[in-house]
């Protein structure tokens, strides 16, 4: 190929000089130009926020520390570590009840997954906390021949325990699923090599797959966990106080409802911003092998 | 008490079917104590799925493996067998060690780890011990180097000696190998056959070797069997069988993998 045509052919230099050309990378105006934009607007934004009485920032900072909107915080981080790992227990009892041989226990498991992704969290909330409207009392025994255990509904269902058995129940089903790709994604050698070591299925799960699949498995959890901490929320519609209700408590006695919400949606990020930093710090011990 | 309990491994009558696919069509197989045992044949051919039969990691369809004159896999109960719990038939496949084709280290844990592992969960040995044991095969495969490397930071030629080291750590008195080269770069292999030479040359192991390794079949193995449509055409001394194949199917077999 010839060189395009008006340009200067260089070969007239040592190679010394060839050698030692000065080079200067090409700039990145861009980088520049979306900083100082990026920046206008945000300082506009946050003068704007500041300089906006509406905000009530001096009610926000009343509040952020008060003791009704700590306990709020407290019963949010309670509930959503209680029905995470409530969730993730059952969720991997279902995962692997999925992918077993036994086509009762998959069949079961598959409807079980079916049921719970299909109804609104917020629907399955209210039915909980009112159990005690279609079955007023819950019985233990042999299905129509005896009954060990009865106890009326209305004393085993709370505020707290109808909350946390719908999260967990609900949340249980999208665990389910992600365990199971996690599952998926380990190769078949890895069980058959276990097998020929004379492994147990109980062993070659627990030191063998678990491990493997956890990899996959962390991401979407933490997704799922992050998520859970703002759907503990909902149970406001059932008057638990957790902290989005604390917050609405006290603005529905003071009318300062916006800076009650910012209160409670500083207190989301912070808990999240934390979750994110221990999700990334999981992800790094469990891809320990891939990284070497 | 039984003639066959000389024979680590007697197979009598091995069928395999896949739906409609006849993959093993009656095979018998002896091996003695102490023996190596090379299959070749044609790729399709069922040799690996026979391997696999032997340790009952597939359920032969009919037939029957018998361990040290234990039935693999079985318990007799007057005429008939019935099928062993898992749990029992792991305790059968575990003093018979296996290599596959493609390694399956574990890969979330180090060479030592994956060596250890069986031993510590399956023998419930100390971890000493099992540490010890470790050290030792893999010096013995000569990756002393690589204890604390994990399974993606080695080639593939390191991996395989890694996963015979750990078929190793469980001292079974049978190992079997499931084309433990055809998965390595050529510049590969040898390393991983002088690996199996010497296992074979220095101890009593008896060993069945699935290969497409002529020649290490020529100078390691005591009997070689050719296998082709999932029957065994001919066996032989390595000599009788590869230099002097009766066979004509064996004969170019042998013809298209020497070219």
């Amino acid at each position: 190929m010839q060189p395009p045509a008006g340009s200067v052919s260089l070969n007239s230099l040592t190679d010394e000089q060839l050698a030692g050309a000065k080079l200067h990378p090409r700039g990145r105006p861009g980088t520049w130009v979306a900083a100082c934009v990026v920046t206008l607007v945000a300082l506009q934004v946050v003068y704007s926020m500041v300089n906006n009485s509406a905000f009530g920032w001096d009610v926000v900072g009343k509040y952020l520390f008060s003791p009704q909107v700590l306990t709020g915080l407290a019963t949010t981080i309670l509930l959503t570590i209680a029905s995470m790992t409530l969730a993730s227990i059952l969720g991997v009892v279902i995962a692997v009840s999925v992918v077993s041989r036994n086509p009762v226990l998959s069949t079961v498991a598959k409807g079980y997954i079916w049921f719970f992704r299909s109804i609104p969290l917020l629907v399955q909330i209210i039915f909980c906390y009112n159990f005690a409207a279609l079955y007023p009392k819950i019985l233990l025994g042999i299905p129509f021949l005896k009954t060990f255990y009865e106890v009326d509904t209305n004393q085993v269902i709370t505020t707290l325990s109808a909350s946390l058995i719908a999260l967990s129940l609900n949340e249980s089903a999208f665990m389910a699923e992600i365990v199971r790709s996690g599952l998926a994604s380990i190769d078949h050698g890895q069980r058959e090599a276990a097998r020929v070591l004379g492994m147990s299925s109980w062993v070659t799960f627990r030191r063998i797959i678990m491990p493997q699949a956890m990899r996959v498995i962390i991401p979407p959890m933490g997704n799922d966990t992050i998520a859970m901490l703002k759907y503990t929320s909902l149970v406001s519609v059932i008057a638990l106080p957790e902290l989005l209700y604390s917050t609405q408590l006290i603005s529905s006695r003071t009318f300062e409802v916006i800076p009650m919400l910012i209160v409670a949606s500083v207190w989301y990020f912070v808990v999240t911003t934390i979750l994110m930093f221990v999700q990334s710090k999981i992800e790094t011990r469990f891809s320990r092998s891939v990284a070497t | 008490m039984n003639a066959g309990a000389e024979y680590p491994i007697r197979a009598r009558g091995i069928h395999k079917s896949f739906g409609s696919l006849d993959v093993l069509k009656g095979v018998d197989l002896d091996l003695k104590s102490g023996e190596v045992l090379c299959i070749l044949g044609p790729s399709g051919s069922g040799k690996s799925t026979l391997l696999r039969c032997i340790n009952h990691l597939e359920r032969p369809s009919a037939g029957l493996v018998l361990f040290y004159g234990e039935p693999v896999g079985y318990r007799q109960v007057g005429d008939k067998f019935l099928e062993l719990p898992e749990a029992k038939v792991q305790k059968q496949r575990a003093a018979m060690g296996m290599v596959f084709q493609r390694f399956n280290l574990f890969p979330h844990l180090t060479a030592m780890e994956n060596i250890m592992e069986a031993p510590l969960r399956v023998l419930r040995i100390s971890r000493q011990k099992a540490r010890a044991r470790a050290t030792k095969l893999l010096d013995q495969v000569g990756l002393e180097d690589k204890a604390d490397t994990y399974p993606a930071a080695l080639s593939g030629g390191q991996q395989q000696r890694v996963a015979i080291a750990r078929a190793l750590a469980m001292e079974p008195s049978v190992m079997l190998f499931d084309e433990p080269t055809s998965a390595l770069d050529p510049e590969l292999v040898g390393e991983v056959l002088d690996v199996m030479r010497a296992l074979a040359d220095s101890s009593a192991m008896s060993m069945i070797v699935v290969t497409h390794e002529v020649g290490f079949a020529r100078g390691v193995a005591d009997r070689v069997m050719f296998m082709d449509g999932g029957v065994v055409v001919e066996q032989g001394t390595p000599d009788e069988v590869l230099a002097n194949p009766k066979h004509g199917r064996t004969r170019a077999f042998l013809k298209r993998i020497l070219e």
